[in-house]
């Protein structure tokens, strides 16, 4: 009898079921009640307020009361809807002056912020545990690309500001971001999984093995082999990881009744190193240093500015973010930690 | 044939072939033309490829009469399909199949490359061999010029030999206008700002290849296909700082009270 009259549907996890919010996680309680990890969206939404108790099934002006009247009905009245909305109810039947219009004002402010949140969540510790676990039930899909062999792909936003691009998937095989395949998410906006998410997870699990498509979906998932081949390390990633889905053999070659096309034809092929990679990884490490070399003004500006625009400036923003970038930045450090919970 | 054709129905109408090409997932083939498919020579070889073959070639040109079983006509069925398949892979490559094929891409029938930086660029159905039942179809988009695998399962389940691996290069040889502009438009994978350092030093080793591609093709005078703008080779490192601090600074415009401006710089 009583599915409906247990435990009521949270805001989050209704949201998380809509169709087409399949790439989001369920962010913690505890994460949104942490008004650090808050910081700066109050001025962002509409409504902050009335949006971030709605978030929490807070009921607005609430007494603690409240709690007993359900549980006496509870146990009088025979398991109907009202006992299934719960606390909303009461709280919406209360506020009746509340306009309907205000309601829906308030529906996608919650929805706005809740995305925003969902932003910072994924790309803490608690976060992005949470998406690799959706990572590993195949919950984003895999690259449409042939070459790719179905390597699992990760829901990433273009831009971290909202209104500005749906949601992408990064594939890690061939570093490049797609158009999900359903229409049904070209309504998400991509800022509710921003620009981090998809490099960050690469860094903080580097043990995935994305040289093994999904295909091959219980070994795409086991840690390093401990066989000597890709096992090097460049820059905190396995050489092996480097997107395994480009380079030699992995790059389309045009052909006409079993010719190559030539790139001195007109039709010819211009843009195999999209696709390319060295066929010795390590190349990359020295073509880097002897970069840094050459025009180390160059990599100054470059950083410099990343540090400049990387972050809000927001002082308290820009702290969080740093905050994050020491617990979460540095693959090594994620990896020596990696027992501590977030909060 | 003529015959059967001629008092079947006056204003007759190609029913299997009408059949065929409307059917749910058979999306990516044209019709062809009744000349093209009763003209033996057309055919040379596919006799000992498909099954019951003339049979097959009969219900194709909608003249089949034989009595039999559901079992023999299922069979049968299946071979005219089959046979239409090897059939498409040789007059998608004429130029009637090619002017057809062509109407279809510009509808984009054969769906849109999903590749972000392809902007939606029609795809083109092609096989990744001739050797019929050996690889399903695959997309080819002008654009990458890479190939993707088909969204839906029923497409995914054709036989690329029905395409073959030619169609979707010499459409372009014969309609050289239809070559897209190239772009070196590119994701950059990044954490709060930063390049990751490996994708970065990949990005690099990549357009420096490009660039000698550029240089070779400059050198040999021939059209190297990339949009205006994106053509000095020299210009590009500085390009691609640009972008970043474009949209560095879209964001910083946003998130950024007006008043703080100061503080950051
Ligand atoms: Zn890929
Ligand atoms: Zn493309």
């Amino acid at each position: 009898m009583s599915t409906s009259s247990g435990v009521p549907e949270s805001w989050i996890s209704s949201f998380c079921s809509l169709l087409g919010h399949e790439y989001f996680a369920e962010v913690s309680e505890e994460f949104i009640e942490d008004d650090f990890n808050l910081t700066g969206l109050q001025t962002q939404v509409a409504m902050y307020k009335e949006a971030l108790e709605m978030i929490l099934d807070v009921e607005p002006e609430d007494d603690d009361d409240d709690e007993d009247e359900d549980e006496e009905e509870d146990e009088d009245v025979s398991g109907d809807a009202r006992d299934g909305l719960g606390g909303r109810t009461h709280g919406e039947r209360r506020h009746h002056s509340r306009i309907a219009s205000d309601l829906s004002v308030i529906e996608s402010s919650a929805e706005m912020l809740y995305g925003l949140i969902h932003q910072r969540f994924i790309c803490s510790r608690a976060g992005i545990q949470i998406m690799s676990e959706k990572y590993e039930m195949g919950h984003f899909g895999v690259c449409p690309r042939t070459n790719c062999n179905q390597t699992r792909t990760l829901p990433v936003g273009l831009s971290d500001i909202p209104g500005e691009d749906t949601v992408k998937l990064f594939c890690p095989s061939c570093l490049d971001v797609y158009v999900p395949p359903n229409s049904r998410f070209q309504t998400v906006d991509g800022a509710f999984f921003g620009r981090t998410f998809g490099a960050l997870f690469l860094m903080t699990f580097p043990e995935y093995d994305l040289s093994k498509s999904a295909g091959e979906s219980v070994t795409n998932l086991t840690r390093a082999s401990t066989t000597g081949d890709g096992n090097e390390m460049l820059n905190g990633m396995y050489a092996r990881n480097l997107a395994p889905g480009l380079g030699p053999n992995k790059i389309y070659e045009p052909r006409i009744y079993g010719f190559r096309v030539s790139e001195m034809a007109r039709s010819g092929p211009r843009m195999k190193w999209l696709r390319d990679k060295p066929a010795d990884i390590t190349v990359l490490d020295e073509a880097r240093r002897a970069a840094e070399n050459a025009q180390s003004d160059d990599d100054d500006d470059d950083d410099e500015s990343m540090n400049m625009n990387g972050h809000p400036g927001h002082p308290s923003a820009r702290r969080l973010r740093q905050q994050r970038r020491n617990q979460n930045g540095s693959p090594m450090a994620v990896e020596a930690n990696g027992a501590e919970s977030e909060l | 044939m003529d015959d059967y054709v001629s008092e079947s129905d006056s204003d007759y109408t190609s029913y299997w072939r009408d059949w065929f090409i409307s059917s749910r997932g058979n999306e990516y083939f044209c019709e062809i033309d009744e000349d093209y498919l009763t003209d033996r020579f057309n055919l040379t070889g596919l006799n000992t490829e498909v099954q019951y073959y003339q049979y097959a070639l009969d219900l194709v040109t909608d003249v089949f009469d034989l009595d039999c079983d559901d079992e023999m006509r299922e069979t049968i069925e299946k071979s005219a399909r089959h046979l239409y398949g090897l059939v498409h892979a040789r007059y998608i490559v004429t130029t009637r199949g090619l002017a057809k094929m062509l109407e279809k891409y510009k509808k984009a029938d054969f769906g849109k490359c999903p590749r972000v930086m392809c902007h939606s660029h029609p795809l083109l159905p092609m096989g990744l061999s001739d050797v019929p039942s050996s690889k399903p179809v695959k997309l080819y988009c002008a654009r990458c010029e890479d190939i993707y695998n088909p969204k839906s399962s029923r497409h995914a389940a054709i036989d690329g030999a029905y395409f073959g691996t030619s169609f979707h290069n010499i459409i372009f040889q014969v309609y050289p206008a239809l070559i897209p502009a190239k772009s070196a438009e590119r994701y950059v994978p990044r954490v709060y700002g930063f390049k990751v350092h490996a994708a970065a030093a990949l990005v690099r080793w990549q357009n420096n290849k490009r660039d000698d591609m550029r240089r070779r093709l400059r050198k040999m005078e021939v059209e190297s296909g990339f949009k205006d703008g994106e053509d000095s080779i020299e210009g590009d490192d500085d390009d691609d700082l640009d972008e970043d601090e474009g949209l560095a600074l879209g964001e910083y415009s946003v998130a950024q009270p007006a008043g703080e401006a100061g503080t950051i710089a």
